[in-house]
């Protein structure tokens, strides 16, 4: 049988390298073709990596937590007695920091908050035995700081990130008490708890921060807005709710939103392509992009190929995108292929706000809350429920008019409901 | 037993060798008569005689030669070198023959000779009577090479060596005859192949032998004035290497220091650092810090000379470089 190199598999064409999150497999257990044998952290997810060959894992070269570029050979799988290639592990070279990962959106990212927090600028220095130390004591090597000769993580630095749990900050936790005796007052309202300590950036919040540089640096954006009257839209989902009550399908508005957005960029395909410098690149699904909140900081996965899916096919999709963002269970594809996205902050109370564009998609739509308003009707006052929404635009790829033309093309199908599902 | 120094020690060693075994025989340049260039061999030939206490004539090939056939045929020879820098004319005989006659006879032979030198550099001998390269001949198989630094471990490693079936190459350092020390009353050996512990320690291993020993101890005194805790190792033997007592401290201390007078491109303590490395990598706290004697010919000029030698500042600088401290 073969010997089989596993390397750093690519998960994205844009993806220079990737960290061992975790080994699911160790050495000397049976691998079989298609077995998980590790967890993959990139910069913008952690994605489990199957074997693709037979045997025993016999050596792991690559240690948990070691970032190395794509390609690098990271463990050999071969029969028990075969003779094995000796391959050093390389300490990861420096690994530039990945040019302009198209991160989609400000959001992106590992949904496991530990792991992502590694994803250094490049390769951690740090002495044998702090590697070692580190690893039995399950701390994170990037987030301890090095004092040792040219930054390098030592003994000493693993030992107090163990004791006190990240860099030795002084104990200035308890303010006040002891030092200032003549301050009676203060003991009276406890002051809030002020973070003491730098918080050192995870790989989402790096994420996060150079997708909306490179969007804010690369896409010259306006905005334009609407008020959509919800009434239909509202009345038509508690219907399409009772008759799928025993499915357990539930439709809501932002899945409408959702398909309303598919339907119009299937009117519109300018929506569906991105800007580069020789041409408008298609893309030959419509994947619309969901921006989900998360404890650790936000991710914009996207739901796949809309423009083949019911109303009731995105409510699934999206329910189940939901539930995987926060489990860490996302794709590559899901994670990285979005093609325009919609942002809804309804569910916070907020009326009206305008979103980053996730680079390279050509907008983004904003949605605020749906609430009982006073409207104008038939030139009589009434209540209606009014929702408004602004889309951030792309300018190299869409003027102001199509703007115009793509969000009112938005506002048709969600006030008129049944055009959605025919 | 007083204070004694390590020339005592040895004379003491060679004294009762004579006096106990029969077979026993020293030879070599001025060794009778004049009593040895160190004065190791003072008054033996005039206690027992010219067959036992043999002045040679200059000649290292020769001398080595008829100690190992004297080896071979049955005695015990002892065979001083005036300084171990002339043992280069007779490598041929050390390394071709009496190292490997034991492994080419299919161990018919056996080779006990004892060969005694001094070496080492620091009194301005200049290029040809200076260097210490008895890190040459601990790479050979079939060769044992001890370096006492106290006049205990002279006396017992010379036991030892004597009652060693194979050759032993013991290295006397020329700054270091002078050394006093306390040596036991009752008989004691030191065993080839063992190291010590000359100082404990928990927060750098430090391993030097011979003189070096000296500024090993000076780096840990240093060090303690600074709260740092230093373990020193005395490997006293070259060959073979007590690497367990090493491999045992650095994975205490989790960092290395090595000192030691040989040259330092191609010195015993880069074999050192590689089976440190090898056994303890997991262990290590940062880089080996390691100083040896610059690469140059040792100069005659004192402060030159000096200079191209090992010293604490220099050991500390190192040991800074590598770890911080």
């Amino acid at each position: 049988m073969a010997v089989t190199e596993v390397v750093m598999p690519s998960m994205g064409a844009d993806m220079t390298e990737g960290a061992i999150a975790r080994w699911i497999k160790t050495e000397g257990d049976e691998i079989f073709r298609g077995d998980i044998l590790a967890e993959v952290e990139t910069d913008k997810a952690v994605v489990e990596m199957e074997a693709y060959g037979n045997g025993i894992l016999r050596q792991v070269i690559i240690g948990e937590g070691v970032t190395v570029p794509v390609g690098q050979v990271i463990a050999i799988i071969a029969d028990a007695d075969e003779e094995i290639p000796s391959v050093d592990a390389p300490v990861a070279e420096a690994a530039p920091e990945p040019a302009a990962a198209p991160v989609p959106v400000a959001a992106q990212a590992a949904p496991e908050p530990v792991a992502a927090a590694a994803a250094p600028a490049g390769r951690i220095k740090a002495s044998p035995v702090a590697k070692k130390m580190a690893a039995e004591n399950g701390i994170d090597l990037a987030s301890v700081s090095g004092t040792g000769p040219g930054g390098r993580v030592v003994k000493s630095d693993v030992e107090a990130a163990i004791a006190g749990g990240g860099s030795p900050a002084p104990a200035a936790a308890t303010p006040a008490a002891a030092s200032a005796p003549a301050a009676p007052v203060a003991a009276a309202a406890p002051a809030p708890a002020l973070l003491t300590e730098d918080i050192p950036l995870t790989s989402m919040r790096k994420a996060i921060a150079r997708t909306v540089v490179r969007s804010k640096l690369d896409q010259p954006d306006f905005w334009v807005s609407v008020s959509v009257e919800m009434s239909a839209a509202l009345a038509a989902r508690k219907q399409m709710n009772d008759a799928l009550a025993d499915s357990g399908v539930r439709v809501s508005v932002n899945d409408m939103i959702l398909k309303a957005v598919a339907l119009s960029i299937e009117k519109h395909p300018k929506w569906n392509m991105s800007y580069t410098d020789e041409k408008l690149v298609a893309h030959p699904n419509i994947n619309v992009g969901v921006a989900i909140a998360l404890d650790q900081g936000l991710m914009v996965p996207a739901i796949l190929g809309c423009q083949a899916k019911s109303l009731k096919d995105i409510a699934i999709a999206s329910k189940d995108l939901g539930a995987r963002a926060k489990s860490g269970g996302l794709t590559q594809e899901e994670m990285t292929g979005g093609t325009f996205s919609v942002s809804n902050l309804g569910m916070f109370g907020i009326d009206e706000f305008s979103a980053i564009i996730f680079p390279p998609q050509p907008g983004i739509l904003a949605v605020g809350a749906s609430a009982p308003t006073p409207i104008v009707k038939d030139r009589e006052l009434a209540v209606g429920n009014i929702m408004k929404m602004t889309l951030s635009v792309d300018h190299r790829v869409n003027d102001g008019a199509e703007g115009a033309v793509f969000i009112n093309e938005i506002k048709g199908y969600l006030e008129n409901p049944l055009s959605m599902v025919l | 037993m007083p204070e004694i120094n390590i020339r005592d020690a040895l004379q003491m060693g060679h004294h009762e060798a004579l006096e106990g075994d029969p077979d026993v025989l020293i030879m070599g340049e001025d060794i009778g008569a004049y009593g040895g260039a160190y004065s190791v061999t003072a008054g033996l030939l005039d206690e027992f005689g010219p067959n036992r206490v043999r002045d040679t004539p200059i000649s290292e090939a020769a001398f080595v030669g008829a100690g190992i056939g004297a080896a071979v045929g049955g005695l015990k020879p002892i065979v001083e070198y005036m300084n171990l820098n002339f043992a280069l004319l007779a490598f041929d005989q050390m390394i071709n023959i009496g190292a490997s006659l034991r492994y080419m006879s299919g161990g018919q032979v056996s080779v006990p000779i004892v060969y005694r030198a001094p070496t080492g550099g620091g009194i301005q001998l200049a290029a040809t009577h200076s260097r210490s390269y008895e890190n040459w001949l601990a790479a050979v198989p079939g060769m044992k090479v001890v370096a006492p630094s106290t006049p205990a471990d002279a006396l017992g490693l010379l036991r030892s060596a004597l009652a060693d079936p194979d050759p032993v190459l013991v290295v006397e350092h020329v700054l270091m005859y002078q050394r006093k020390g306390m040596v036991p009353d009752e008989h004691f050996t030191v065993p080839i192949g063992k190291a010590d512990i000359r100082r404990p320690g928990s927060d750098v291993t430090i391993v030097s032998y011979h003189h070096a020993m000296i500024t090993a101890m000076e780096v840990a005194d240093k060090l303690a004035a600074r709260d740092i805790s230093a373990e020193v190792i005395d490997l006293r033997s070259l060959r073979p290497l007590d690497m367990p007592t090493v491999i045992e401290s650095v994975q205490k201390t989790n960092r290395v220091l090595l000192i030691e007078e040989n040259w330092k491109t191609g010195g015993i303590m880069g074999e050192i650092a590689a089976q440190i490395q090898e056994d303890a990598f997991d262990y290590l706290d940062g880089p080996i810090a390691r100083v040896g004697s610059e690469d140059v010919p040792h100069p005659y000029n004192r402060g030159l000379e000096q200079s191209m030698l090992p010293s604490s500042d220099k050991a500390l600088a190192a040991l800074s470089t590598a770890y911080g401290i």
